[in-house]
């Protein structure tokens, strides 16, 4: 599966690649391809004009201009060069953005508590598009194409006990969509799983209401068959007061591209984005969230972890903050971290952070892409550790601390074996 | 009663103008109990002689034995070495991102014991080992090495090994860029280790400065890949006088070098 060689010998090795130390290498790592096309703002950069609401918007460099739409005909065809697509490989996206997507989408199965409401419904039901516009052509095409919903409501003050479990089965490698709203009422508590498993192609729009005052955790886990291509749309609004917690967790899948969003409506809102990727050999996993500081006094914090490993591992991160001039008093955070394990394997991470207004409590944002080396290898050997503890206890310990977020007794458990068996496949 | 030995070693490292030779025939013999100083100028091969020993395979032997106790050290992987009880406080201690101190060293004490230390004990050792070397509690959180400056760096070498309990300590150059306090701090931690009367020292340094705190009963005098002269503790004041200039290299070190090594054998 891997071709990386495990033996002593290779340990301190003279490297093709220089050697750093820990995380020391700061900043952003553009795309050789296509970075001469990107013109992505850089932090501080101000925005000169946006437009927000649905139809058409204007394509300049910042994020608030970007074209939204619930029409794929309004979408131009792909052509890679894209901001939001220079890093995809659009030939494995397996006509997510050409075909009809009326393949067989993947089966929805919630498992919820008596106080939740779950519910199958069709295109016009009210509460489609009450909290998502479609931002890319692979997006509004999966909303042209589904043909019935999942609605799940947590009602209004109900705090449910346990998680909502959404278990989604591919079907097959027809290009399909698939379309799920996740109400969460006033002043309620809940937490809901995704639970993505099995072989599809499949373009997927998650919508998800926090009204106000109630407080939500969404857990999107991909672990896909080796052979899922899945691209995942998963837009948040939030109320005034609202708490919203979102953990993306991507290990399965050839190509995996989740694109989640919090927008604030109303002051006093917070919301904490949480991510965990694993590459493998070959593996494209690529997270690109966006965080709409519209209102004042709202708060966010975003940290997303990845591990590669194997030629042409390949992980995109591109972190979207923009604080609009409305925004005073705004507090926000992103990080990104990678470890990369193994030579031939590729991390590319993007902070972008736009502020229209100074009048903020905080604003921040690091990235960060070290190496599990070899020396690192010799450090912990020399302590007596043997080679293989050596490596799991690195990525263990690294990833754990978004593991821990999910406190989820089960999840985190299966996802810490997740890890580890990730770690194994380096043996093969 | 434990011996580690070296006999007539030959390294030499691969590099882009190929192959180099550092060590030129190195002999030396180290009992428990005992402190043994190599001391020496810049790049004669000190570091190369402390990682040759550990393991690090950039450094090929092409010929020499190292052994412990009559075992073949050298068929060793680095992390066997190390639970048969050899120990590198390293010249550049390396940063592990991810990884905390505290999992850290009770893994490492879990591989080197064959067992999980009893979780309070432990505990209690490991903060009774920092406050000794005046390493703050709160190290314990953070990661390997990671952000700890150079001094830091030093200590925490030496609280793995007051907590690991080697057989054998090689300390590379423990001393350089250690302040004073933190000097004395770091030679009692080595002291410490050693009172036990179960280990035995190599002790690699520049300056004769930490040998006040350290008592070394051996000196031996490395130039150019080779052990150059041997003695006592006195032989390190006379280095402090003379410097280095007088031991010729080439030749007549290689002649002295032979003659110590035959000497010893
Ligand atoms: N990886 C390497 N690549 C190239 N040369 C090396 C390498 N390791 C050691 N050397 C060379 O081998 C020689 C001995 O180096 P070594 O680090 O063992 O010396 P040292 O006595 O420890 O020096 P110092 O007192 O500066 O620590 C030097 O000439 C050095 O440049
Ligand atoms: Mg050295």
């Amino acid at each position: 599966m891997t071709d990386i060689t495990t033996e002593k010998a290779r340990i301190g090795a003279p490297s093709a690649q220089p050697f750093i130390n820990g995380f020391t290498e700061e900043g952003e790592s553009l795309s050789p391809v296509n970075a001469a096309a990107s013109k992505a703002p850089l932090a501080g950069e101000a925005v000169k004009r946006h437009s927000h609401g649905g139809g058409v918007g204007i394509p300049d460099s910042s994020r608030a201009g970007r074209l939204t739409s619930y029409k794929l005909a309004d979408f131009k065809p792909l052509t890679g060069m894209e901001e939001d697509w220079r890093f995809t490989p659009l030939k494995r996206l397996r006509g997510l953005h050409t075909e009809v997507l009326n393949g067989a989408a993947p089966s929805v199965s919630v498992t919820a508590p008596d106080s939740v409401t779950v519910e199958t419904v069709g295109r016009d039901d009210r509460r489609i598009g009450s909290a998502a516009i479609p931002e890319d052509r692979v997006s509004a095409n999966a909303w042209e194409n589904f043909t019935e919903a999942t609605v799940i409501t947590v009602p209004a003050e109900v705090q449910v006990d346990g998680e909502v479990s959404v278990l989604l089965t591919g079907q097959g490698t027809e290009a399909s969509a698939l379309h799920v709203v996740i109400v969460a009422e006033k002043f309620s508590k809940a937490v809901v799983v995704l639970d993505h498993q099995g072989t599809a192609v499949v373009s997927e729009n998650i919508e998800i209401l926090v009204e106000d005052g109630a407080q939500l955790t969404v857990i999107s886990l991909q672990e896909w068959n080796d052979d899922a291509v899945h691209a995942s749309s998963q837009q948040a609004k939030l109320g005034r007061d609202a708490k919203f917690k979102h953990i993306v967790v991507s290990l399965g899948g050839d190509l995996v591209r989740v694109t989640p969003s919090a927008r604030f409506t109303a002051p006093g809102a917070e919301v904490e984005l949480f991510g965990l990727y694993f590459a493998d050999a070959g593996q494209h996993l690529e997270q690109r969230l966006f965080v709409d500081h519209a209102v004042a006094n709202c708060k966010s914090n975003v940290l997303y972890k990845g591990a590669l490993q194997g030629r042409n591992a390949h992980t995109v991160w591109v972190g979207d903050v923009l604080i609009r001039k409305e925004a005073e008093g705004t507090d926000t955070y992103e990080a990104n971290r990678n470890l990369v394990l193994t030579d031939g394997a590729r991390a590319d991470s993007v902070p972008n952070l736009e502020i229209e207004t100074g009048l903020i409590a905080g604003a921040g944002h690091a990235s960060a892409t070290g190496r599990f080396d070899d020396q690192h290898l010799f450090y912990l050997m020399a302590r007596g550790i043997p080679e293989e503890v050596a490596r799991r206890l690195v990525v263990r310990g690294f990833l754990n601390e978004i593991i821990q977020q999910i406190k989820v007794p089960a999840i985190e458990d299966r996802l810490t074996a997740a890890v580890e068996r990730e770690l194994a496949a380096t043996n093969h | 009663m434990s011996t580690l030995e070296i006999k007539d070693l030959h390294v030499s490292i691969d590099t882009e103008q190929g192959t180099k030779e550092i060590l030129k025939g190195v002999s030396l013999t180290i009992r428990t109990g005992e402190t043994h100083a190599i001391m020496g100028p810049n790049g004669s091969g000190k570091s190369t002689l402390a990682s040759t020993i550990a393991g690090h395979p950039r450094y090929n032997v092409t010929s020499g034995t190292i052994t412990l106790d009559g075992e073949d050290v050298l068929a060793m992987s680095v992390d066997e070495r190390a639970r048969a009880g050899l120990f590198l406080a390293m010249q550049y201690p390396v940063e592990v991102p991810g990884v905390s101190m505290t999992n850290f060293l009770r893994t490492a004490k879990t591989a080197i014991d064959g067992e999980a230390p009893k979780l309070r004990t432990w505990t209690k050792d490991v903060k009774a080992a920092m406050a000794q070397l005046r390493i703050d509690a709160d190290f314990t959180q953070r990661n390997v090495n990671e952000g700890f400056s150079g001094g830091e760096k030093k200590r925490v070498e030496i609280l793995q090994l007051e907590l690991f309990k080697p057989k054998f300590a090689i300390l590379d150059e423990t001393d350089s860029g250690l302040d004073v306090d933190a000097l004395k701090v770091v030679s009692e931690g080595v002291n410490r280790a050693h009172a036990e009367g179960k280990m035995g020292t190599l002790l690699i340094t520049h300056y004769t400065r930490i040998l006040r705190y350290i008592k070394p009963e051996f000196v031996h005098v490395f130039v150019d890949g080779q052990v150059v002269e041997e003695g006592g503790p006195e032989l390190a004041d006379r280095l402090e006088e003379e410097g280095y200039d007088r031991y010729a290299t080439g030749a007549g070190a290689a002649t002295i070098a032979a003659a110590s090594a035959a000497a010893q054998a």
